[in-house]
């Protein structure tokens, strides 16, 4: 394209295009960056972490707000409830919907008071099956509050990746443990099974491709409900928490991030 | 010095990538940026895009406390990466053959196209569905391909738009940011067929389109072979990650039976836990949202869920070039965020085709160089690194911390050296504006006297901006061509002979006027 042809990059006979790439990137590091080298455990890990304190130690109930405000935030709709209210608010999210699919692993209860046809997934319905049907219903992995985002393993709980990307409507059930407040802890969880397909939602898939204006609904569900699963609310208000952290710990005043 | 290879192989040097590749533009950044500059259009959509991704980039960020030792994390994992590039290769390769994906190595443009195509030829597709990829772009894959009668229909809507008015992409976030949705009306009601004529030039009604138009090809699959890129290669467990925000992704890499990956061999990320770091710096510093709207984690192929046949293609093609320059090769450590694209106030005027590479603005000015050489003055590639007033705005956004403007001087130094290697060659307007800069900047009189006389000249022009000045200043000729010159306040030496005269005559008042800056660039990023 310049003034004169550019030559072409050498390859050199006999040599395997890996063992040429290989002989390359040793020759060009033959010449050091700098008096180090950077190794792994040089790269400083002083950000936070899964262990960090705000992680570990923010009220459970707080984090549950932040995701709330989080997913609300890319408008999706956000559904809460509690363990007895499930099936209402499942089915309320399931609303107007007249065929859902689920994977097998979801309990029937979920869909006790859902009105619409229900379909357990066995894996065989192929994208055009799946484009007729209305809405999916599944569970997830995990649930990073800061950055409102769903993930979703390929497992019976949230369904082959088919499954929540096909229908126009997606509705996600979050349990309270499986809320975590950063990235980090998100990515620990995941990391206990990292060959399994992983799949991150924050909200309904959009564009801003058009003059930079913000379009939802491009080609995954464009309708995204979750229903995130408070603890019962206690019976008597001085009892201890239910989930292990002590009442008496309501000082982690921490501003999220 | 000559690396010694212990194959009993004659010494493998580093390789510049193919000239077929599209890293090199075809005139040098002046003239082109001179030609874009007339597009008015351009000019303001990429003014309203870059202002506006902008300033939800520095929202997003200053939510973030640790944001300074993610950026920390981050360059320095990356420095580990090239530190340990071949290594690293090795254990992808391994974890991904582990997981059942095929992996390939392409030296060039060329032996990557050859692979895909043949891959693709293999299995008797005559379309195959494209994920937005950088790299598959640089590699001219879609023109490779055609080559061969098969289609590449891509999916991401900015690249689709892209195709569809037969046009390069113009910045690496939003390709179609040099349309506007009178042009993509137009655009779409010539291409798709099936369109209402009656379509207004909303973007919801026009992304409805292109998702009813792609919506076919996703839930068929032809040819059922798709092909992506990918923004991170985790070597201690073979997983490819895309991140993306519209769908598109998601239905390529789900939904065929074959997927190809083509991947620089940059993107490789040690491990898994790594990717703490990097989904926190990418989203914020891209679209400026906490998280994009869809990651996807692969590895390998898992029976009964997503394509059956995984290949993933390595790509050096001039990489291994860029690594080989101990004061250059931060360039791959670049996660494609574009956030310095935005802050550059030279590319938001010019725009990306100015710079006639797959990889525009800051990044692309030190990296597409490095990565094609420079044959000789007269070479576009030439003329990239100087495409910078050096401002310092896209060091300061990189969530990698690549120190794009130290790169910029160390490639104008051998720039500058070559061409001394040559007699007679600075005759360009360029170099010859160029040269007029580095004189007056090696004089300090001479400086003084320029920047003194120009405070002057503005108190008689009128308003803020100096406007179109074709030549009124000797010393730069054609500069103020296409740029309005800010009108100077006084310079800090006027200034400070005023002030210190204001104090030797004891002025109770103190303050002469602080230098006033002209510029209408606001950097409002440090968080
Ligand atoms: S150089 Fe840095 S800021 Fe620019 S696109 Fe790459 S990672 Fe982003």
């Amino acid at each position: 394209m310049s003034t004169r042809p550019a030559a072409r990059p050498v390859r050199t006979p006999g040599l395997s295009a890996k063992e040429e790439i290989m002989a390359r990137l040793r020759a060009a590091l033959d010449v050091p960056r700098r008096d180090a080298v950077t190794e792994a455990a040089d790269v400083p890990r002083d950000y936070q972490r899964a262990d960090d304190r705000q992680e570990v130690s923010t009220d459970p109930a707080k984090v549950r707000d932040v995701l709330a405000q989080r997913i609300a935030d890319y408008r999706a709709t956000v559904h809460r409830t509690t363990p007895s209210q499930l099936p209402a608010a499942i089915a309320e999210a399931l609303d107007g919907a007249g065929s859902v699919i689920v994977p097998p692993g979801v309990p029937e209860g979920w869909t006790a008071q859902v009105a619409a046809t229900v379909q357990v997934d066995d894996g065989t319905p192929g994208p055009r099956e799946l484009d007729v049907i209305d809405a999916v219903l599944t569970g997830c992995h995990t649930a990073i509050a800061v950055t409102g985002t769903l993930v979703l393993r390929s497992d019976d709980l949230s369904g082959r990746r088919a499954l929540t990307l096909v229908p126009d409507r997606h509705v996600v059930v979050v349990q309270a443990d499986q809320v975590v407040l950063g990235v980090p802890k998100g990515i620990e969880r995941m990391g206990e099974d990292p060959a399994s397909p992983w799949t991150l939602i924050s909200g309904p898939s959009a564009t801003s491709d058009i003059e930079l204006e913000r379009v939802e609904g491009v080609h995954g569900p464009r309708q995204l409900h979750v229903v995130l699963v408070d603890p019962e609310p206690e019976p008597e208000p001085d009892s201890p928490a239910p989930d292990g952290t002590s009442a008496s710990a309501p000082t982690s005043q921490e501003t999220y991030r | 010095m000559s690396a010694t290879v212990n194959l009993g192989m004659p010494a493998v040097r580093p390789q510049h990538a193919s000239p077929s590749s599209t890293l090199r533009g075809t005139r040098g950044f002046p003239d082109a940026a001179r030609e874009e500059l007339t597009d008015e259009v351009l000019r303001g959509n990429l003014r309203h895009a870059t202002t506006t991704i902008q300033a939800k980039r520095a929202g997003v960020v200053r939510e973030v406390r640790d944001w300074q030792k993610l950026r920390n994390a981050g360059s320095a994992l990356k420095w580990q990466v090239t530190d340990h590039l071949p290594e690293l290769l090795e254990q992808l390769e391994e974890s991904v053959t582990a997981a059942g994906g095929t992996v390939h190595w392409a030296r060039d443009a060329e032996e990557a196209g050859e692979i895909v195509t043949s891959l693709a030829i293999e299995r008797g597709a005559r379309e195959i569905l494209k994920v937005k990829s950088m790299a598959t772009q640089e590699i001219a894959l879609n023109e490779t391909l055609e080559h061969a009668g098969i289609r590449a229909i891509e999916t991401d809507l900015a690249e689709l738009i892209v195709q569809l008015a037969g046009d390069t992409p113009s910045h690496i976030l939003v390709p179609a940011i040099h349309r506007n949705r009178a042009q993509i009306r137009e655009i779409f009601l010539a291409s798709m067929p099936d369109l209402d004529p009656s379509i207004t030039d909303d973007p919801a009604e026009l992304a409805g389109a292109a998702r009813r138009y792609l919506r076919e090809k996703f839930l068929d699959s032809p040819g059922s072979v798709a092909v992506s890129g990918a923004n991170f290669a985790v070597a201690d467990t073979g997983t490819l990650v895309v991140v993306e925000s519209e769908g598109n992704g998601r239905m390529c890499l789900t939904l065929p039976r074959t997927l190809i990956s083509v991947v620089g061999i940059e993107k490789v990320v040690p491990s898994f836990q790594d990717l703490e770091v990097f989904l926190q710096l990418l989203p914020r510093s891209s679209t400026g949202e906490r998280m994009n709207p869809y990651t996807t984690l692969f590895t390998g192929v898992r029976e009964g869920d997503g394509p059956q046949e995984f290949h993933l293609v390595l790509l050096d093609n001039g990489r291994s070039a860029v690594l080989e320059d101990p004061d250059g090769r931060s360039a791959l450590h670049c996660i494609r965020c574009s956030a310095c694209l935005n802050v550059c106030p030279v590319y938001a005027r010019a725009g990306g085709h100015a710079y006639g590479s797959t990889y525009p603005g800051p990044i692309g000015a030190i990296l597409s160089p490095q990565m094609t050489g420079v044959q000789d003055a007269e070479d576009p590639s030439a003329t990239l690194p100087y495409a910078s007033s050096l401002c310092g705005a896209c060091y300061d956004v990189c969530p990698v911390k690549i120190d794009i403007p130290a790169i910029l001087v160390h490639l104008r130094a051998k720039d500058v050296d070559r061409r001394r290697g040559t007699r007679g060659e600075f005759h360009g307007a360029w170099d010859v504006s160029m040269k007029g800069a580095s004189r007056l900047m090696s004089s300090p009189r001479a400086y003084d006297i320029a920047v003194r006389s120009a405070g002057t000249l503005a108190k008689v022009m009128p308003g803020k901006n100096i406007g179109t000045l074709p030549h009124a200043l000797p010393i730069v000729p054609g500069w103020t061509d296409h740029r309005d010159l800010p009108k100077p306040g006084p310079s800090f030496r006027s200034w400070w002979d005023q002030h210190e005269k204001q104090r030797a005559a004891g002025s109770a008042s103190g303050a002469g006027a602080a230098p006033a800056t002209g510029g209408d660039e606001q950097q409002e990023d440090q968080a």
